[in-house]
């Protein structure tokens, strides 16, 4: 299994998703590189609507590659701020950027975050994996 | 761990997605499949096929063993090099697998069939050898490479000697030929492919396979692996076996009919009185190309649906880079008209029937 980049200043989740506080208070929500290179190509996103209110847990977006399609899941509960309205046009964003151009959910927070995994955390996790 | 080509420590040097491809350690992309497809589509990429299974027949018979052998006719391969694509059926007209047979002389057929299947094609084709005297060889010496695109041809023959690159340039569609190469050796290369793109399939010694391919490399070649290989494919609408068809499909439902040939009336290939007897009580389906214009991903095996006719079903599905839409081939009740609606996760799309293929050489052919 090849080395994936996993940022120090990011939250993550074991389903491979990353969460990262914004100044405002808000979160940002992606799928982490380790994610992109399992999914190869990324040609869909769903990305969700502003307003939507989301459980943790909830599916907040699909993405499709030419492989398979892959729900995303939030670990946040809240209200969908917006949804990435780049990947509409440019799923590919997530290929090559996947914690920066690639986000795919501006949160506002209902709560505290929970259970997130450090970045070492998530390293083990994928380690354990194989 | 799987089996491994002369090519695995190639593939993983160079940062190669590794999966399993039938018990074979293989490249599924080396960073992103539609690139790879789109450098085969426009210029010339190269694929590990090495995979693949090359059977040398030898024998004073071996003509008659493969027109017994196989649904095609070999009696159309007359001259030297010709090759022909066709299916190895069963007794009940079931597809054993898909293969090529190139004619050397009359004492010396080769043929390369799929890595999947070889085993059981093998075990096969002895079966059916035996009464002819036939030797049957695995070539597993050779390794084979796939460069495609429309400048393929041109980098191969850069490598070939001097004097022999106009008659490799020189080949025929579905021509192959023997280069005997400095220092020992030789390269059969033929111009065949898989993917709806001009190209060489070069079966050569294994030994030389990791130096060429860096030697391509460095010519502009790009490595492609076995996503992109799909992805071609498909929009060329070229059958895989294992998902297209099986030996629970025949060919003439399977999109197959036209590699059949039943002109000769003396000819009693295997399975020739079961498709005889399919034709005569009535096929009941047809294999179709499809084509999804809204967003959305057709996959294998989802259901087809078709107003008032039993559910069809797709065999093979992907999104094609080329038409940034989701293309498909189906096997589907015969009545079916012009558009179907496909179960994709649960929402119903409309997806329309086309004439295939899809993409052929590097032109979109369907509106």
């Amino acid at each position: 299994m090849s080395n994936s980049n996993i940022p120090a200043d990011l939250r993550y989740t074991k389903s491979h998703e990353w969460v990262r506080t914004l100044a405002d208070g808000n979160v940002e929500i992606g799928i982490t590189d380790h994610a992109q290179g399992a999914l190869g190509d990324l040609v869909f996103v769903d990305v969700p609507e502003a307003g939507k209110s989301l459980k943790a847990g909830d599916t907040f977006a699909v993405v499709e590659s030419v492989k398979a399609a892959s729900d995303v899941y939030t670990p946040v509960p809240g209200a969908v701020v917006e949804g990435n309205a780049a990947l509409g046009s440019q799923p590919e964003l997530i290929n090559s950027a996947p914690y920066g151009a690639g986000w795919i959910m501006r949160l506002k927070p209902a709560g505290a975050p929970a259970g997130l995994l450090t970045a070492a955390e998530y390293q083990a996790h994928l380690d354990s994996e194989g | 761990m799987g089996r491994r080509t002369p090519l695995y420590d190639l593939h993983v040097g160079q940062g190669a997605r590794m999966v399993d491809f039938g018990g074979w350690d293989m490249p599924v992309n080396y960073g992103s499949q539609i690139e790879e497809h789109h450098a085969v589509r426009r210029d010339a990429g190269i694929f590990d096929v090495s995979h693949m299974c090359v059977i040398d027949v030898r024998g004073p018979r071996v003509r008659e063993f493969f027109s017994k052998l196989v649904a095609n006719d070999v009696a159309k391969l007359r001259e030297s090099g010709k090759a022909l694509y066709s299916c190895m059926l069963n007794d009940a007209g079931g597809v054993i697998d898909d293969l090529i047979v190139y004619f050397i002389n009359e004492s010396f057929f080769r043929t390369v069939v799929n890595a999947g299947t070889r085993d059981k094609d093998l075990a096969w084709m002895r079966k059916v050898a035996a009464p002819f005297g036939v030797e049957l060889t695995e070539r597993t010496d050779l390794a084979m490479l796939a460069v495609q695109g429309p400048n393929a041809r041109a980098k191969v023959a850069e490598l070939l000697p001097a004097q022999h690159r106009a008659a490799a340039l020189g080949l025929d569609v579905f021509f192959g030929r023997s280069f005997p190469m400095e220092g020992g050796g030789e390269w059969f290369v033929a111009r065949t492919g898989y993917t709806g793109e001009d190209g060489f399939e070069i079966m050569l010694p294994a030994v030389d396979a990791a130096r060429v391919w860096n030697e391509l490399n460095a010519r502009g070649v790009k490595s492609a692996g076995l996503g992109a290989r799909d992805t071609l494919r498909l929009e060329a609408a070229m059958n895989l076996y294992g998902n297209d068809m099986d030996e629970g499909q025949n060919p003439l439902e399977s999109g197959l009919g036209w590699t059949v040939s039943f002109e000769n009336s003396a000819r009693e290939f295997i399975g020739r009185k079961a498709l005889e007897q399919l034709k005569a009580a009535g096929l009941t389906k047809k294999f179709v190309a499809l084509v999804l214009d809204d967003r959305g991903v057709l996959r294998g095996h989802q259901k087809v649906i078709v107003a008032g006719l039993p559910d069809g079903e797709i065999t093979s599905g992907t999104f094609s880079p080329t038409m940034e839409k989701s293309i498909a081939l189906a096997r589907v009740p015969k009545a079916t008209g012009a558009t179907v609606q496909v179960d994709v996760r649960g929402k119903l799309l409309s997806a329309r029937v086309v004439k295939a293929p899809f993409v052929r050489h590097g032109k979109i052919l369907v509106s």
